[in-house]
């Protein structure tokens, strides 16, 4: 089953993990499991949601990116900037003022994930109009999508068929440098992502196509390096902030939040954000109990794209501050300019297949041996305790079960059946001692005062 | 390898409650996608049956690799017409039970499209017993 496995950025630092529950208990797909003392992620479960992330007590997560100085690889060093990137700072620091910290820091170019947004919303009434199986899905957010895939398998034929901004965008600049006489090679494109997800898509190319994104540059990175830049310089900067800036509309500038897509579609819509408020509503979707809804906007963090792990700003003053923006640009409507001309060439480039199911609750792929794992599943969840602890390094009671069943665990990683275990002189004490190390780590149990609460926390 | 599961009668927030957890195992068992759908709108509709109409019920559901059989029984009102409950349209539901999007008369006819063999028995006044039968492969 495990033929191909999703691209992830997502990673654990064995050097700060410590092993503890929080990133277990909250991955909604239940992809994180305890193991010598460190937090593994299952690949083909996690969706790169980044709830891990923000829950962890030592920021032991981190997102992979690329070395900044790879920019330098390329004669044209160009920066793909989502509106969220803005909306994080201060609003008494400029967007030109953002723009050209980013040129000093080393790019050529500076553009806008969103400009594109027209060129995708297109092609969203067009699939709408012919599309037979409602509610529409959209295909903006991939944590979601991926979601869908392994958590949704039935919802797969309702993610409408369009690249998500940040790939129409890298498409339209790359040609539009192209057309200006620049060579391939010597652009470099890079995008400045808000969240682990969208790492993903430009790492994982569909088929022979390459990426047309040269790498990516996390967006806490960045706006550190920006703000560094700004609060070090008396005066503002000497440097434009590059003449390829239009003022994009209200549409733009608040596609990426929340009830960014649905007020531009038509029927009935709805915007959800948050994962779990996602899962809930997608649960439904498959019952068939939602009727009559045209379109569903989902996206998987909270305030959208503003609440991404990887953005610093506070997600609340984030999206006001893109509001307001909105607002200012209230009277631009439609394509920018320059992608006018560019319009069939998109259209034809910027639609994507449907993505393949993968569903990661099976048992087995045969339905009989599933059957009887499932027996066996129920019979074990007889003597779990249905505490859900997570001591044993599984997310709850019935996750040990199922890994039991596939030969991942073993019932006496229950912590409660060792207790009984031992009452009926079936375990060891020492035994077991080496059975929670096996799970936690060595020596975990020691005494150590350093630990967050403890009486030399930090030192 | 069986299941079954209570429904309360009048309550709407815990319908579909039983068709979740059907649904869930299916999906475990590697049944196909559109089987699942097939058998989850069925048992939806079945369960919003007794929900609106009974004053209690259990559904019984009985896997095995070849396909599920699930019946459905309830204390309430009965069927007097079983031939004219599963024509399309045809409802008995209240003014207050369609003002909250149930009751259309869809209930019975939907769950015969979507299962392959449906046998419905009914008591006026004592209850109503529907057994639905799905094959996993065509």
């Amino acid at each position: 089953m495990a033929e191909q496995q999703f691209y992830h950025a997502l990673k654990v630092n064995n050097d700060l993990c410590f092993g503890c529950t929080h990133c277990m208990n909250v991955c909604p797909t239940g992809a994180i499991r305890i193991r010598d003392g460190k937090a593994s992620i299952r690949k083909n479960w996690c969706i790169d949601c980044g709830d891990c992330m923000k829950a962890c007590p030592v920021d032991a997560f981190y997102i992979e990116q690329d070395d900044f100085d790879k920019i330098y690889h390329f004669k044209y060093r160009v920066a793909l900037v989502p509106a969220v990137m803005i909306g994080q700072f201060p609003s008494n620091i400029s967007e030109s003022e953002i723009f050209s910290v980013m040129r000093e820091l080393g790019f050529t170019h500076v553009f806008q994930t969103e400009h594109t947004v027209d060129v995708i919303h297109e092609l969203m009434l067009e699939e709408a109009r012919s599309a037979t199986d409602k509610p529409l899905i959209s295909s903006f957010c991939p944590a979601v999508v991926r979601l869908i895939q392994v958590k949704f398998p039935s919802l797969v034929d309702q993610i409408m068929h369009v690249k998500p901004p940040i790939d129409t965008s890298a498409i339209f600049f790359r040609k539009k440098l192209q057309d200006e006489g620049i060579p391939d090679e010597d652009i470099g494109l890079f995008y400045v992502t808000p969240c682990a997800a969208k790492i993903a898509i430009v790492k994982s190319p569909v088929k022979d196509r390459p990426s047309p994104v040269n790498g990516v540059i996390n967006m806490d990175f960045l706006y550190n390096k920006v703000l560094h830049g700004i609060k070090n310089r008396s005066g503002s900067s000497t440097r434009s902030p590059g003449d390829n800036l239009p003022n994009l509309g209200p549409k733009h500038i608040s596609w990426s939040l929340t009830n960014g897509e649905a007020p531009y579609m038509k029927g009935r819509c709805l915007a959800i954000d948050e994962i779990h408020n996602v899962i809930d509503f997608l649960e439904r979707v498959e019952n068939d109990e939602i009727q009559d809804v045209d379109f569903l906007e989902l996206r998987a963090c909270d305030e959208s794209c503003a609440g991404g792990v990887l953005v610093v700003g506070n997600r609340f003053l984030t999206a006001e501050r893109l509001r307001k923006r909105a607002q200012l640009f209230k009277d631009i409507h439609g394509m920018p300019d320059d992608l006018v001309p560019y319009r069939d060439y998109m259209k034809s480039r910027v639609t994507v297949e449907t993505p393949e199911p993968r569903s990661m609750l099976m048992l087995d792929t045969d339905t009989g041996v599933a059957l009887q794992k499932m027996e066996q599943v129920r019979k074990f969840m007889c003597y779990l305790p249905g505490i859900d602890c997570g001591a044993c390094g599984s997310p709850n009671c019935l996750s040990l079960a199922r890994d039991i069943v596939q030969r991942e665990a073993q019932l006496s990683s229950c912590v409660f059946i060792q207790r009984t275990m031992e009452k009926h002189r079936k375990l060891h004490g020492d035994h077991a001692i080496r059975i929670i190390e096996k799970t936690w780590g060595k020596d975990r149990l020691d005494k150590d005062c350093t630990k967050i609460g403890a009486k030399d926390e930090g030192s | 390898m069986e299941f079954r599961y209570e429904i309360e009668g009048g309550n709407f927030s815990r319908a579909g409650h039983a068709s979740s957890a059907v649904k869930k195992i299916l999906k475990q068992l590697n049944v196909d996608n559109k089987v699942i759908k097939r058998v989850v709108v069925a048992l939806y509709e079945g369960e919003v049956n007794v929900v609106a109409h009974a004053e209690k019920g259990s559904m019984m559901v009985d896997i095995d690799e070849q396909r599920i059989r699930i019946r459905i029984e309830d204390s309430g009102p009965g069927i007097p017409d079983i031939d004219l409950a599963m024509q399309a349209g045809f409802s008995t539901a209240s003014a207050a039970v369609r003002e909250m999007g149930f009751g259309a008369g869809m209930g019975l006819p939907n769950m015969k499209k979507n299962t392959d063999q449906m046998h419905v028995t009914s008591e006026v006044g004592k209850g109503t017993q529907v057994e639905m039968i799905t094959w996993f492969r065509q």
